[in-house]
């Protein structure tokens, strides 16, 4: 899907907004900020109760028809014709362009490619959907920005680290290696338990070594499994979502 | 079967041969990357017009392969059809029974290695000597190559060193100016001596019917200057439609494979030695090798038959970094071997459609590749026919996902298990209701369940509008 034909945002900022299962059941505050940033943009933000999960686990797990029934209900739940927003670069590439891979022989191939044109990832859509490429507030830290591997060929990393880079009192850390994953790969992290580890490791290697105060990622998924590497191991690390940082840089600014 | 092959490789890997396989990745897409970006403004637009030049190919292979085939006969080459690996090795065989010879010397070819057809000419009384140094080093040690470009990848200095000291090349030394001197003394002798030469071909360009190869050590060289007779054995994708096709490709092939502007000896063959050429074989034979090409061609992954062989996806590919070559139990390893691979099986697919499953789809792959194969797409393809074939070894430490889609389907069942959920914060690990979460926490702390919390948090703002958010709560760890 050509990401520049996506659906954008009309004049009253109305947005849906696609919390992801993983804030639904662990990171409700990433959840929160993400609400909270997208309203202090001037965004009136429905969360459209019955939603539940895009359907990437089953896809990428092989199981295609499991994953379409849940991306069917899906398509139900967001029905509409504003900008849905996502605060995971992965569960809004599972819209464009996973779904579309497992509905190419389906009927309702259009609906899910509707729903396709309408989903944005977090940053994406503050930089390219509502043109705000600098971000106000105050956040005093040494930040590393992991590029989650969802972002590729997306415009979504690129948009986080310009509004990051733009915070008054942040730093964006260098680290190297920056374009190898970080291991988790939904159901690989499971199922590759091993080799999924290494991965984890070798990217906590690069990132300690670069000293951030705090990880940060437009993906949870990446967090969850990186922080709960270095949890495991000991040595812990602080992990926030974009959201979070960008949330808590507005409210150190007294802006919220 | 509990576990993936992959993964219990990966595990039990020699230290010192993962470090080898990293190392040599790591340095290889560092060099392929400056190389490329040095020199181009914009790489990506190269690659994806080096795709579609391939993909039109793929898709017109029904014109390219009669016209390659009258050129090459046109320019004095005797052309060959090997439907199967047997075919082609068979093929190879009836050329040297005819010419009474038994000494073959042979450049680095991948599709030989789908043929195992050094294994079989040996069966055959015939020795077929590996002159690429990589290769010849496999061969002595019985060994597999471990990578497409680099075969020895997995081996350090003293590995080889040792190598050499147990087939009789000289006490232990390990100085890689040594090593390469002692190959190439012990090779030096093997050219003079050999009948026929056996090479692959990097393109057969079907407008001149010119055979392009590509090395570094200038053995494939040697190889046609020493004798009489040349074999080129060439899977029937290599072709591109035009000569000027190869400026293209050319530059990205080296680039690519090892961050090379132009690999250091670039041949054109046209045909056999012309009355005019002092040496060179009087004869040249092209083998055009189908071995499941043409299923996978059938299949919707027929992209991955723009491949050439540049080994840049190994390279990035952070699951080829942990695991190796050997890990996937195919001759094509890495992203580009997961799909290939299983695929080459034809009806045995079921046998190694777990290797698709071996990536995280961080997409890295499709990100490096010359010719811009979406590499993920086709894995994720493979993992939908895995399961549909019900694959026992793709199945291993899978989520089964049943379960799973039916809550995910259903909004009350959805809220309520979002709230049950808490569960797992008073369950030590062992006692986890869900394997994969036992999985999980067997490398990584889970975070603590707070399912329901965000609802509940809306809800609270929509019947008080304008109170202050609460304060950000941190992740409580879980007891384990
Ligand atoms: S798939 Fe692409 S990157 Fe991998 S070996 Fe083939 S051409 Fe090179």
């Amino acid at each position: 899907m050509n990401l520049a034909d996506r659906i954008r945002p009309d004049a009253g900022r109305r947005v849906q907004l696609m919390a992801t299962c993983l804030c639904d059941a662990f990171y409700d505050d990433a959840a929160r900020a993400t609400v909270e940033v997208l309203e202090h943009l001037g965004c009136t933000v429905e969360f459209p109760a019955a939603q539940t999960c895009c359907g990437q686990p089953a896809f990428n797990g092989g199981d295609w028809p499991a994953s379409r029934k849940v991306v069917r209900h899906t398509v139900e739940t967001f029905a509409g014709d504003c900008p849905v927003v996502v605060p995971s670069g992965s569960c809004a590439a599972m819209m464009f362009h996973g779904a579309l891979l497992e509905f190419e022989r389906e009927a309702d191939l259009p609906a899910v490619a509707a729903l396709g044109r309408r989903t944005w990832e977090l940053a994406d859509f503050i930089v390219h959907g509502l043109g705000v490429t600098t971000w106000p507030g105050r956040y005093d830290a040494r930040i590393a920005f992991h590029r989650s591997c969802h972002g590729r060929g997306t415009p979504s990393s690129a948009a986080a680290e310009q509004l990051l880079g733009s915070v008054a009192g942040l730093t964006l850390a260098p680290f190297g290696e920056g374009e190898q994953c970080c291991g988790f790969g939904g159901t690989f992290s499971v199922s590759f338990p091993n080799i999924s580890a290494g991965m984890g490791e070798l990217k906590l290697d690069h990132l300690r070594a670069a000293k951030p105060d705090v990880l940060v990622s437009g993906d949870m998924s990446c967090l969850m499994h990186l922080g709960g590497l270095a949890e495991k191991d000991g040595r812990p690390v602080k992990t926030q979502h974009l959201a979070q940082v960008l949330r808590d840089a507005l409210k150190n600014g007294g802006l919220i | 079967m509990k576990f993936q092959q992959i993964d219990q490789f990966a595990a039990h890997l020699r230290p010192s041969t993962r470090a080898a396989v990293y190392d040599g990745s790591k340095k290889g897409h560092e060099k392929r990357t400056q190389v490329l970006f040095d020199h181009y403004p914009d790489p990506d637009r190269l690659r994806q017009l080096a795709g579609e030049i391939k993909q039109h190919v793929i898709e017109n292979l029904d014109t390219y392969l009669p016209a390659i085939e009258a050129k090459l006969k046109a320019n004095g080459v005797i052309v060959h059809w090997a439907a199967t690996a047997e075919a082609a090795n068979e093929a190879v065989l009836a050329i040297m029974r005819a010419r009474n010879a038994t000494r073959m010397v042979k450049a680095k070819t991948m599709v030989s290695e789908e043929t195992e057809l050094a294994h079989f000419l040996e069966k055959n009384g015939v020795e077929c000597m590996e002159t690429d140094l990589g290769e010849f080093i496999v061969q002595i040690d019985h060994d597999h190559p471990s990578h497409i470009v680099k075969p020895i990848i997995h081996k350090n200095r003293r590995d080889i060193a040792t190598s050499f000291e147990k087939n009789g090349l000289g006490a232990y030394n390990d100085d890689p100016q040594t090593i390469t001197r002692r190959a190439r003394d012990f090779l030096r002798k093997k050219y003079l001596v050999a009948d026929v030469a056996l090479t692959g071909a990097n393109f057969l360009v079907a407008e001149s019917g010119r055979l392009v190869l590509v090395t570094n050590e200038g053995n494939s060289r040697f190889c046609l200057a020493a004798t009489r007779c040349h074999i080129a054995m060439v899977g029937i994708e290599k072709i591109l439609p035009r000569d000027r096709d190869l400026g293209l490709l050319l530059n990205l092939l080296g680039r690519s494979g090892t961050g090379q502007q132009l690999t250091v000896y670039t041949e054109f063959i046209t045909g056999p030695r012309a009355p005019a050429q002092p040496d060179g074989p009087d004869e040249m034979h092209v083998i055009l090798v189908d071995n499941g090409r043409t299923d996978v061609l059938a299949s919707d992954c027929r992209d991955i038959l723009r491949c050439i062989r540049c080994g840049a996806c190994l390279n990035v590919c952070p699951v080829y970094r942990q695991a190796s070559g050997h890990a996937y139990r195919s001759v094509y390893p890495g992203p580009v071997g997961a799909v290939l691979s299983p695929l080459l099986m034809g009806k045995d697919f079921p046998e190694k459609a777990d290797l698709p499953k071996a990536s995280s789809l961080c997409g890295a792959c499709n990100e490096v590749c010359p010719v811009d194969i979406p590499i993920p797409d086709l894995l994720l393809r493979l993992r939908e026919k895995g399961k549909r074939e019900h694959s026992a070894a793709a199945a291993a430490g899978t989520p089964p996902m049943g379960a799973w889609s039916l809550l995910a389907s259903q909004p009350t069942a959805w809220k309520a298990a979002l709230l049950g959920g808490r569960i797992i914060n008073y369950l030590p690990t062992k006692m986890l209701p869900i394997p994969a979460l036992r999985a999980w926490e067997g490398k990584r702390s889970l975070p603590a369940w707070r399912g329901g919390e965000f609802r509940h948090w809306l809800k609270g703002r929509a019947r008080s509008p304008g109170a202050p958010p609460p304060t950000s709560g941190g992740q409580s760890p879980r007891p384990s």
